[in-house]
């Protein structure tokens, strides 16, 4: 295998509602000059562009196809597209820089959540035979799954607002998340139930964002930045659809993909959990002990931008490589109804 | 470094019809697949991961709807990829798929592409109005005549090679018991008789709309090793480019001449017109024959109208172009790439039964996508590459 690293990494402001396109054109172009600025690069110095958005949040058939304006890919470029969150963009680059034919490779992916409902579109995502009919909504179905694990005793209202509570406010130093700040746990449970046993302070925010990283290979990324994550494991997999024939409280695809990547001695761990109860789920799933810093960027429930979401923490766990501030790191994004898909990425320092 | 050989171990599509109300998503999915894993020889523990494709979601009304095939598609426990890249996606997807090979990630991969345009309406779907663009009220037929006109008026085209491709392609799909329309009584004149639609497009040069899926199985040298005539992969390449900028070609789109370009050196192909021996193009209103074999190279700017006039596109001609009876024949949006891709490679796998073109030892599998601006291709070989 090749030696790949995050080399760059931007992201627009996490914000309730934009005043641009579903296309994300607005979101992207200032973060693309980011990146290149800080790097040093061009367009013409990508060899592998990919990017991860729905045409369902944008509410149009082929929301990439405006999205490439943003990139002016005169002339043409090697590009691709996964109708996903844009890790898995991230994870088709880091295969098409393996195979040999491209040394750099810029990902990016965006969503404008505010165009619609969000909960409702998000339903469409099941079985659309025998329960999208019955239109249980996003936020309705992680409650389920938040019940599941409080009646079996993994869990319960305190420890999740208590993840809400430092997701709040580590986000304080986050100058790009949408929500800072957070009352005590006691204030949280005295609060009213949205979809019990959820609380607002449960779930992410609806959010519009965007962001983008740059993969260089070997002596490449040596030269673009003084520290590469280099990324030693990137693996996913995904669990079944039907949501009453597999064990909600279990992620048997985030512990394969830690499996195959090898997580052992992460110093930091970014977890995508739009909802309080899939931390604790997903630290229990990893084994993650209590040395391991989870998600100091706040996370998704201080900002969600969909479909660009799963790359950030990516983003945000490489920076603590960049700067130093920790040798090896774990970033986790899930794609999918009560986490139904899940990819893990390790990268460090050397 | 260099990349790992990678081949076609076996490919499978469903009959495509118009509306398979007989089965449901993942009943049409799997139709495709299990041919393709016994064509393959492989189990479902042979297989690492699944790669799925297919056109916008609005097609069939369902958001992300690879994650509710999961299970039915077998990628439940494995790493599940959906690309989406416009009607280019069926073509991308079997290149995803092969590189996950050619980069040593897995051994067997699944590639999957499909569309069920009867569960909602595609001329709607890509109808929604978008703010700041122009309207595609009149579908892909509307969108596209304004590109034919002006390749006629360049190439000084005479009016009847659309007719004489439908014909050729229309026949050819009547040798292909898959394909969805099945006319092996079409005449030159039954399609000038037929109704103009988009000018010049007629009705009978014009795609149908068809459920249907296609899968393949790829896999390394080691797994290649394992079956009788796999389709080695010799090159792929991808290109994308805006829909409007100023000075853009929609005739002969830079980005479609860049990728074929790409895809004849990695290929070690230096005369493609001598050295291809089938070619499955994406062809869903006739003239596109012409108009792609002049950006494929295949033919110097103007002159692929003459390779169609000569009878050299039909089976037995220089160039067998569309044997399977291409996307004039069967069209469901999200697969036809792929069916491209797989149509290639049976040929050198000496797989394609009646359609056959004999002694085809190198294909060309092509597919285009969004304004003619996204382009995936790949060339198939019997031979294993150097």
């Amino acid at each position: 295998m090749r030696d790949v690293a995050v080399v760059g990494f931007a992201q627009a402001p996490q914000v309730r509602r934009t005043d641009g396109t579903t296309n994300g054109v607005e979101m992207l172009v200032p973060i693309f000059h980011e990146v290149f600025d800080k790097l040093g690069m061009t367009k013409s110095d990508i060899g592998f562009w990919c990017s991860g958005s729905s045409d369902y949040l944008a509410g149009r058939a082929f929301s990439f196809i405006s999205a490439i304006d943003a990139i002016g890919p005169v002339p043409p470029i090697v590009e691709s597209h996964v109708e996903a969150d844009a890790a898995w963009a991230l994870y088709e680059a880091w295969v098409k820089i393996q195979t040999g034919e491209a040394d750099t490779a810029l990902v990016y992916g965006f969503g404008k959540s505010s165009a619609g409902n969000l909960r409702r579109t998000m339903a469409l995502q099941l079985d659309p035979y025998v329960l999208a009919p019955l239109w249980p909504d996003s936020v309705g179905v992680a409650g389920l799954q938040a019940r599941l694990g409080i009646d079996a005793g993994l869990w319960d209202e305190r420890a999740m607002a208590e993840v809400a509570v430092r997701s709040r406010r580590d986000a304080e130093t986050n100058r790009f998340a949408q929500l800072a700040g957070s009352k005590d746990v006691d204030e949280l449970l005295a609060s009213p139930y949205l979809a019990a046993p959820l609380r607002m302070h449960d779930c992410a925010p609806i959010t519009d964002g965007a962001a983008v990283i740059v993969l260089a290979a070997g002596d490449r990324a040596r030269e673009l930045v003084e520290r590469p994550a280099w990324i030693t494991g990137i693996a996913h997999r995904v669990d079944s659809a039907h949501l009453g024939a597999r064990d909600l409280t279990r992620s048997p695809s985030t512990a394969g993909a830690a499996q195959a990547v090898g997580i052992d001695g992460v110093e930091v761990a970014e977890l995508q959990t739009p909802f309080t109860h899939q931390e604790l789920l997903l630290r229990r799933e990893l084994g993650l002990g209590a040395d391991v810093r989870i998600t100091p960027s706040g996370g998704a429930l201080a900002g969600n931008p969909m479909f660009a979401a799963g790359l950030v923490r990516i983003g945000e766990a490489a920076a603590h490589i960049a700067d130093g501030s920790a040798g090896r790191v774990l970033a986790h994004a899930t794609s999918g109804p009560a986490l139904q898909q899940n990819l893990v990425c390790v990268m460090e320092g050397r | 470094m260099s990349k790992n050989r990678a081949a076609v171990l076996g490919t499978g599509q469903t009959h495509h019809r118009a509306k398979r109300t007989d089965v449901s998503m993942a009943g049409l999915l799997r139709e495709a697949i299990d041919r393709a894993m016994i064509d393959a020889q492989v189990g479902w523990d042979d297989i690492d991961a699944v790669v799925v494709g297919k056109a916008p979601d609005f097609f069939e009304g369902v958001m992300m709807p690879e994650l509710f095939l999961a299970d039915a598609i077998g990628a439940v426990g494995k790493p599940l990829l959906r690309v989406h890249t416009a009607g280019s996606v069926g073509g991308s997807t079997a290149i995803v798929a092969a590189s996950l090979v050619q980069a040593g990630v897995h051994q067997r991969v699944l590639a999957v592409a499909w569309e069920k345009q009867s569960e909602s309406n595609a001329m709607w779907a890509l109808s929604i109005p978008i703010p700041f663009n122009m309207p595609v009220n009149a579908g892909a037929g509307g969108y596209f005549a304004p590109h034919v006109r002006s390749y006629i008026r360049r190439s000084g085209a005479p009016n009847h090679i659309g007719a004489l491709v439908a014909v050729k392609d229309r026949r050819n799909g009547a040798k292909n018991p898959y394909a969805h329309l099945q006319q092996a009584d079409i005449t030159f004149e039954s399609v000038q008789n037929s109704m103009m639609l988009w000018d010049p497009i007629r009705y009978d040069e014009t795609c149908p709309s068809s459920d249907g899926a296609c899968a393949v199985v790829i896999g390394n040298e080691q797994a290649a090793a394992a079956v009788a005539n796999p389709a080695w992969i010799h090159a792929t390449a991808m290109r994308s480019e805006p829909t409007t900028y100023a000075g853009r070609d929609q005739v002969s789109p830079q980005a479609s001449r860049e990728a074929a370009a790409a895809l004849w050196k990695q290929a070690g192909i230096t005369n493609p017109l001598e050295q291809i021996d089938a070619a499955e193009i994406y062809v869903p209103f006739s003239w596109f024959e012409p108009m792609w074999l002049e950006t494929l190279g295949f033919v110097p700017e103007g002159e692929g109208w003459k390779l169609t006039e000569a009878g050299e596109t039909a089976i037995g001609g220089k160039l067998p172009v569309n044997a399977s009876g291409g996307v004039l024949s069967s069209n469901p949006i999200g697969a036809s790439g792929m069916l491209r891709f797989a149509e290639a490679a049976m040929q050198v796998m000496g797989r394609a039964g009646d359609h056959q073109v004999d002694g085809a030892r190198t294909a060309l599998g092509h597919a285009y996508g969004g304004g003619s601006q996204f382009f995936s291709m790949w060339v198939v070989g019997a031979e294993k590459p150097e």
